[in-house]
């Protein structure tokens, strides 16, 4: 008897990652469609409809590093030292966008572009260098005596470089669908247009991706096209599959939530995927969450706390955006 | 870059991160509290000057916020990228404390600052008053929370070490460590005293420039009853943090002393300064009172206390530094002190509005909260190295293996756009402090439209350049 402490915090970190890529995705995503959006009024309607809520998203993503260096120190320490100029450039990304969203508003008016700009471009590099650091984590890094042993820009392959675009299409779909729920008019329907296409290049990059990886990593493709697993885990692409034909689907017509939520699954689905080429380690290629896990003390005393807290965390996390729920419309702010 | 060493470049690049860093969640912390007693106030006593202060100050948090956060990331991400083998050594401590601090706090603030900052027609009065006291509590847990690693890593307990790597073995030792409680007790203050001083100088600017009315007045009033009661609180707090140190930290508190050898059975004179040299072990120039030192750190009439040469040199901190930022931030504490009392004396004399001199003051001591608060973190951060752990892994252990060009890479970007970047966020929210607290009257049509404003804007959309207004809406 006994609780497995490795096994529960690699669920609990891998769930705060996922609540990070669910309600940060989208209001990246805002960034990265702004150039397809040129009106001041409406770059200001999308900036509205995340700007009570993303600091709170973000937070996800202080948590997943948090809760990493505790269960998993030396994962902590491994992988963010070899992944250290991505993570400098996505973190710069975040610094010009997050001051974004108060700046735009508070800029002397000749700046203001300048902040726009600000927005959009740290959207897209802190995606694309999440995206890289990704690729690059799948790759699996080099290590020796419990350190990292490789370059300083062993990050850079061409398959990390393309899981950087993916996850460029990935958050701007989500962005796209979550503009839908909370705009209307001329911009929803912009939307609703641009959702289309993104969709379809989702499905293809998460098809390179799905090939791409077994291709280039045996023990990947071991895990999936061996039997019985080729049997279990044949849901996750036919359900792809399927998600992908509902989006499209539920983009015609006059949609609401449903293309978001959709959205949403189709990306658990893209996680779901990654955490079965990866269990169950937590340095690629080959050191599991058991050898790289912290004391029991640490878990143990940590977990109490994160099994608490967590849940109280989604509830007023729930009751503020039911605070801000609804259309935002033009103009309207929220004092 | 400049002959430095990686090790070198990896302190200065975390030395210049943190150091922008602690800048916001110091006034974070102070102005939250703040706005938890304006908002109190006004729903208590219904008296519109606290809500028009609490819409004017709450704008210039959401700003000063929104850095915080982004240089927060920065670092619960550079204990890796950096120092990763302190990481892989001791984050079996450091990180269920960050992840506490995330759990408990960071969540927290950014749950309810939606609605804080957005919410004040969305929610009614007293969930919207909840979520303003839910952020400023967010904010003292998390200080609480990385106050205790980082006085974990100054005085080390409730751990062992096996395979060589820390082991916590009760937790209550680790968290309530022998440095925590005046660390923590000292950083707080701080962080009020910071905050009071930039609010006073506010209205002291404003006072200057004519712009005389109730509000300005209130600001004045309530930062200079905070300044006159906090400064002699943490002038108390630090000398029992200095008692602390030395019982704990010996090298450090002799170090910030030039403080090198003891004469057999003589009191340790107070040395007001001088330039600690390294190299010849002996404090030049010096200019000392007799007794003073024993007086101070040992609270008895000819006591000693342990000289620098009574450490290996390489166990001994840099004096030259910690000796000149240690009294940085006790002359500036002397001054708020200072300041202080004079304003008790001018309200008391009944012209505390009016000194001009006393009004100029004020405002040039603005900025020094947050001078001292960095001069104390460079004494009590410098004053702990050679070590990252204090007595238990030594600052260049710990370093990730990075070459000096990747890092000084990466320190040029971090500086060009932390200067960029928070250079021009301190100053929109100058701009705004400029801009005075407006009266907030509602009309009957913004009743029923909501404000008019923009989201964390109840800032106008538009800044116009500052035009001194003369209104005195009484007294």
């Amino acid at each position: 008897m006994g609780i497995d402490l490795p096994v529960v915090w690699a669920v609990i970190i891998a769930f705060g990652l996922m609540m990070y890529v669910v309600m940060d995705g989208f209001d990246l995503g805002i960034g990265i469609l702004f150039p397809f959006v040129r009106n001041r009024e409406d770059r200001d309607v999308m900036v509205n409809t995340v700007a009570p809520v993303w600091d709170g998203n973000e937070t996800w993503l202080v948590l997943g590093g948090a809760a990493l260096m505790a269960a998993f120190p030396l994962a902590y320490s491994i992988i963010l030292s070899a992944l250290y100029l991505p993570l400098v450039l996505m973190l710069l990304g975040l610094i010009w966008r997050g001051v974004a969203f108060e700046f735009r508003f508070k800029a002397d008016p000749h700046h203001r572009a300048f902040w726009d700009q600000a927005f959009a471009w740290g959207s897209y590099i802190a995606t694309f260098f999440q995206g890289v650091s990704l690729g690059a984590f799948l790759n699996g890094f080099a290590v020796e005596n419990n350190a990292y042993a490789g370059g300083t820009l062993d990050w850079i392959t061409p398959f990390s470089l393309f899981t950087g675009v993916g996850l460029l299409v990935a958050y701007s779909l989500l962005g796209s669908t979550w503009l839908i729920i909370k705009t209307e008019g001329a911009l929803q329907a912009r939307m609703v247009t641009l959702a289309r296409p993104i969709t379809l290049l989702l499905l293809v990059v998460i098809g390179i991706v799905s090939l791409w990886t077994p291709f280039a990593h045996p023990a990947i493709a071991e895990r999936w096209f061996s039997f019985p697993n080729i049997v279990l885990f044949s849901p996750v692409p036919v359900l792809v599959l399927i998600s992908t034909w509902l989006i499209l689907r539920s983009l015609q017509g006059e949609p609401h939530a449903g293309p978001f939520l959709l959205a949403l699954f189709l990306l658990f689905l893209g996680y779901s995927g990654l955490g079965i080429s990866l269990w169950p380690n937590i340095i690629p290629p080959d050191i599991s969450i058991r050898a790289a896990a912290a004391p029991p003390q640490s878990m143990g005393f940590t977990l109490v706390g994160a099994l608490f807290i967590i849940p109280i965390i989604l509830a007023y996390t729930a009751w503020s955006y039911y605070v801000f729920r609804g259309k935002v419309k033009v103009g309207e702010g929220y004092h | 870059m400049f002959g430095l060493t990686a090790l070198e470049l990896a302190r200065i690049q975390f030395g210049f991160t943190v150091s922008f860093h602690i800048i916001f969640p110091a006034i974070t912390i102070g102005m939250a509290s703040y706005l938890v007693v304006l908002e109190g106030l006004w729903l208590w006593k219904r008296d519109t000057v606290y809500r028009d202060l609490y819409l004017f100050w709450s704008k210039i948090f959401a700003v000063n916020f929104a850095m915080g956060v982004v240089s927060g990331l920065v670092m619960a991400y550079q204990f890796g990228t950096n120092w990763s083998y302190f990481s892989s050594f001791a984050g079996s401590v450091t990180g269920p404390l960050l992840a506490y601090e995330v759990l408990t706090a960071f969540f927290l603030e950014a749950g309810f600052l939606g609605v804080m900052l957005f919410g004040w027609n969305k929610v009614g009065p007293g969930l919207h008053f909840f979520s303003t006291i839910m952020v400023a509590a967010g904010t003292l847990i998390s200080a609480t929370w990385i106050l205790a690693s980082n006085s974990w890593m100054q005085t080390p307990q409730g751990f062992e070490i096996v395979n060589g790597v820390v082991v916590p073995v009760n937790w209550l030792e680790v968290v309530l460590n022998p440095s925590f409680p005046y660390r923590l007790a000292h950083m707080t203050v701080a962080a009020y005293l910071a905050t009071a001083l930039f609010v006073g100088a506010s209205a002291a600017w404003h006072l200057l420039r004519g712009n005389d009315n109730d509000r300005v007045r209130t600001m004045l009033s309530m930062a200079m009853w905070m300044l006159l009661f906090s400064a002699p609180v943490q002038i108390f707090i630090g000398d029992l943090h200095g008692l602390n140190t030395l019982k704990y930290q010996p090298a450090k508190i002799a170090a910030v002393e030039g403080h090198w050898e003891n004469k057999p059975g003589e009191p340790v004179p107070l040395t007001l300064f001088g330039w600690p040299d390294m190299k010849k072990e002996e404090t030049l120039y010096a200019l000392q009172v007799p007794r003073l030192g024993s007086i101070i750190l040992t609270h008895t009439w000819s006591g000693q206390f342990p000289g620098l040469k009574e450490f290996a040199p390489e166990d001994r901190p840099n004096s030259t530094v910690v000796f000149w930022s240690f009294r940085v931030m006790v002359g500036l504490g002397v001054l708020m002190l200072v300041l202080g009392l004079w304003a008790l004396w001018l309200r008391w004399k009944g012209h505390l509005y009016q000194s001009r001199q006393f009004l100029r003051f004020a405002t040039l001591m603005g900025p020094t909260g947050l001078i001292a608060l960095l001069a104390g973190w460079f004494t009590t951060e410098i004053g702990r190295q050679p070590w990252v752990v204090y007595g238990v892994m030594r600052t260049k252990d710990g370093v990730s293996n990075h070459s000096a060009l990747a890092m000084s890479s990466t320190l040029i970007a971090f500086v060009v756009v932390y200067f960029i970047v928070f250079g021009i966020g301190t100053r929109y929210m100058l701009k705004l402090v400029a801009k005075g607290p407006e009266d907030h009257e509602p009309t009957e049509d913004e009743y029923v439209a909501g404000r008019p404003s923009r989201p964390l804007s109840a800032a106008p959309d538009q800044m116009e350049l500052f035009v001194p207004t003369n209104r005195h809406t009484k007294g």
